[in-house]
């Protein structure tokens, strides 16, 4: 065990110092729109930290010797020298160690899952709350982009080498590579299939958790280092991966193209009007504005009761979607218990003080309609048996259970699987048998200088993992792209 | 931006449009479609292409006015430009050793059987063109057919050009007589459900080009999803030809009414707003 593990620990000056005091407390918290008010708005849910509030939090810090925060962390933070910064008030500097490691802190502040990451690890944890790091990471990166734009902590662009890359999907691994490249010095061309850049960050997550404005800030400041954006290229289709080696004259190229296609549960009736995937809800909802229609022309059914069927982010994100759209009522079913949903605690507790109504332990078995539209979702009781593979306990039917839940909208959120478009482009490029893309620990493919990261390699994950992925890669693309020839 | 470099009036409500798109014309092949959005607050909206030029680097497409993005577009002359173009998209069509294939095309869909009927022609194919429309008015393309050289049967609803007679009358004929071995079919839901039922009377197979709503148009969203024979598929990455004996018709023809009062909605909204404007 680390020093500074005992209680109260390894605070820097030790002894019964004020600082201690702080560290028992509960953590501070952050100020959000009441549960009423906000299912009437897209607004953001949780409104970040005052300055007094992020010194306040940071102050509850130990510094211990050992940081075990630090290993928690995907990309490995030096949180508690963020922290210490801001305790000294020092924000600037604080925004200055984050973005050593991470270039979207006020993005990763907001949707990392920190309490099973950096604050789980958390010493103060063991015995009383974790630092909200996560809230302070929120903070600092809010604050840097609350600057102007030349005060901003902008990370140094090395001298020009020469050599180019293509990073394919402007999602959490995109940025993240692209980020990195162009800091060591290389030309960087990103390429986005749909019209606006962000990927998962802009169609996936709402409004309401993660503003749009904030994404886009964080991707001006890409292209203010140099980063050539495209949009509207679908590479497999547009361009193939030949193209961008060959004619194109891309020395490397990230593949960080996102997980892609919904899966369907494959019950009756789920080609009824009125079943969406949890994308297609989302994408017209986030990516297209939907949700401000006729002012924006995409459409979107705006059902008055609706089931959400998945027990994930995007489960919880339907859901709250549908209550700000009008709904008024929103069913969660899940077939397994709360136990084992792997939302974030987070997101279900919005989800469930806005008024998301928790169906657990019910598997859907068919959609039912009249005349071409959904009427309900027929649901089977299940039970807890034996733990499977994944160590959760998995749901067994109840026979005879059936019952219907009367509703016009269902939304499936299970899960993605790979999109094809670009390896069907690609002969060469290895994949598993479920069509992700095999890489190596530095991302590399089976291709020469061909380097991929994120959902398209691991499946769905989050989006700090995908940021690391990018990260990772890009240290091997800036060796490939330097190698003696 | 995608500039447009050319328009046409085909009839009262059908125009021809041609923008530069470099990257794509120099992709596009018969049967495959992008994905266009006008401005800012736009909708994504897939259409097919009618033509494309690589050297140009100008693609071009037929639409007609049914909703507020063909409206709107309608209203776009040549120096305006499109916000956004994206393609190719779906599976090009296959023309290659089909023998004695007949093409439908119905209304707007003959922009699509234009080139589909050239690749096959340049394939090899004895290609005989079935062009269908209400009236003589929106019938389209007829010249451009001619010049392909292959052999063309002009019908319409009320006789008023060609025969007068619906498409699935010639196509029954080329079945029963045993001249052609298989059909492809493009055009308006309903009219590519009877060619295919007319086909599948004779045993003739019967490719059919669809049309259903999509929003990414690269297979993420499932918007599309069809089903052929009892499973479920995305007419955008699939697609979005399908064989037409196994396209379940009723569903496709219920998914594309999903959002018919909005689009209303969003037409009538849009009218006024030009009507306002020009007084």
């Amino acid at each position: 065990m680390p020093a500074g593990v005992s209680e109260g620990g390894d605070a820097t000056s030790g002894g019964d110092t004020p600082r201690r005091k702080p560290s028992r407390a509960p953590r501070t918290p952050m100020p959000e729109q009441s549960p009423v008010e906000r299912r009437g708005n897209f607004d953001e849910v949780t409104l970040g930290y005052s300055p007094e509030e992020a010194v306040a939090e940071a102050e509850r810090c130990l510094q211990c010797k050992n940081p075990t925060c630090i290993e928690g962390c995907p990309v490995n933070i030096d949180i508690k020298s963020f922290l210490a910064r801001v305790i000294d008030g020092d924000f600037h500097g604080g925004v200055e160690v984050i973005k050593v490691k991470n270039v979207l802190p006020s993005v990763c502040g907001r949707v990392c899952p920190q309490e099973d990451q950096c604050e789980v690890v958390c010493v103060l944890a063991k015995k009383y709350e974790p630092v909200a790091i996560g809230r302070v990471e929120r903070f600092l990166g809010d604050f840097d982009l609350a600057c102007d734009i030349e005060a901003r902590c902008h990370p140094e662009v090395g001298e020009p080498t020469g050599r180019s890359a293509a990073i394919v999907g402007s999602g959490p691994a995109g940025l993240a590579c692209a980020q990195e490249l162009a800091r060591l010095g290389h030309s960087v061309a990103m390429l986005e299939g749909l019209h606006a850049p962000g990927g998962v960050l802009v169609y996936g997550i709402p409004e309401f958790r993660l503003p749009k404005d904030i994404v886009q800030a964080e991707i001006d400041a890409l292209i203010e280092m140099g980063v050539e954006l495209r949009t509207n290229v679908v590479v497999g289709k547009t361009v193939t991966l030949d193209e961008l080696m060959g004619e194109e004259g891309f020395g490397t190229v990230f593949i960080g193209s996102g997980a892609g296609l919904p899966v369907f549960l494959g019950i009756p009736g789920e080609n009824l009007n009125g079943v969406y995937s949890a994308n297609e809800f989302l994408t017209r909802n986030n990516l297209m504005k939907a949700y401000l229609f006729p002012e924006y022309d995409t459409p979107i059914w705006r059902g008055r009761k609706i089931a959400v069927v998945g027990g994930g982010n995007v489960a919880m994100d339907s859901a709250r979607t549908a209550l700000r759209l009008g709904a008024e009522e929103v069913f969660l079913v899940y077939r397994r218990s709360e136990e084992e949903m792997p939302a974030r605690a987070e997101e279900v507790e919005h989800a469930r003080e806005e008024g998301v109504e928790f169906k657990m332990l019910c598997s859907p078995a068919e959609v039912t309609g009249r005349d071409g539209w959904v009427t309900g979702l027929v649901a089977t009781r299940m039970e807890l048996g034996e733990p499977d593979d994944s160590g959760r306990r998995s749901p067994v039917c109840v026979m005879g259970s059936d019952f219907e839940i009367a509703c016009d909208t269902v939304i499936m959120a299970v899960g993605t699987r790979a999109n094809p478009l670009i390896s069907d482009a690609a002969p060469g490029l290895e994949l598993t048998d479920r069509g992700y893309i095999v890489t190596g620990d530095d991302g590399s493919t089976s291709l020469p200088g061909v380097y991929a990261g994120g959902d398209i390699v691991t499946g769905a994950a989050t989006v700090i993992e995908a940021m690391g992925a990018g990260k990772r890669a890009a240290t091997a693309m800036d060796a490939w792209l330097q190698r003696p020839r | 931006m995608f500039p447009i470099v050319h328009k046409r009036r085909l009839s009262r409500s059908v125009y021809e449009m041609g923008v530069q798109a470099p990257a794509i014309a120099r992709k596009a092949k018969a049967g495959q479609f992008f994905i266009l959005r006008t401005d800012e607050e736009g909708e994504r909206i897939p259409l097919t292409f009618s033509d494309w030029d690589p050297e140009s680097g100008v693609i071009s497409f037929i639409f007609m006015r049914v909703g507020k993005t063909t409206h709107q577009l309608s209203h776009l002359e040549t120096g305006d430009a499109l916000a956004d173009v994206t393609g190719p998209l779906g599976i090009p069509t296959h023309v290659d050793g089909l023998g004695r294939v007949a093409v439908v095309g119905g209304g707007v869909g003959a922009a699509v059987a234009y080139p589909v009927a050239r690749a096959m022609q340049e394939a090899g194919s004895d290609v005989t063109v079935v062009l269908g429309a209400r009236n003589a008015d929106l019938l389209i393309l007829e010249e451009e057919f001619r010049s392909l050289g292959v052999d063309l049967i002009v019908v319409t609803d009320d006789g008023s050009a060609g025969r007068k007679a619906l498409v699935t009358e010639p196509l029954r004929e080329l079945c029963e007589t045993g001249a052609i071995d298989s059909a492809m079919a493009i055009g308006p839901t309903i009219m590519m459900r009877f060619c295919a039922e007319t086909a599948a009377e004779h045993g003739v197979p019967c490719v059919v080009s669809l049309n259903p709503i999509m929003v990414d148009g690269t297979g993420m969203c499932g918007s599309c999803r069809v089903t052929v024979g009892g499973e479920t598929r995305f007419a955008c990455v699939d697609g979005p030809d399908f064989d037409g004996h196994e396209v379940d018709f009723e569903e496709l023809m219920s998914r594309q009414r999903v959002y018919t009062d909005e689009e209303r909605l969003a037409d009538a909204e849009y009218t006024e707003e030009c009507s306002c404007r020009l007084e």
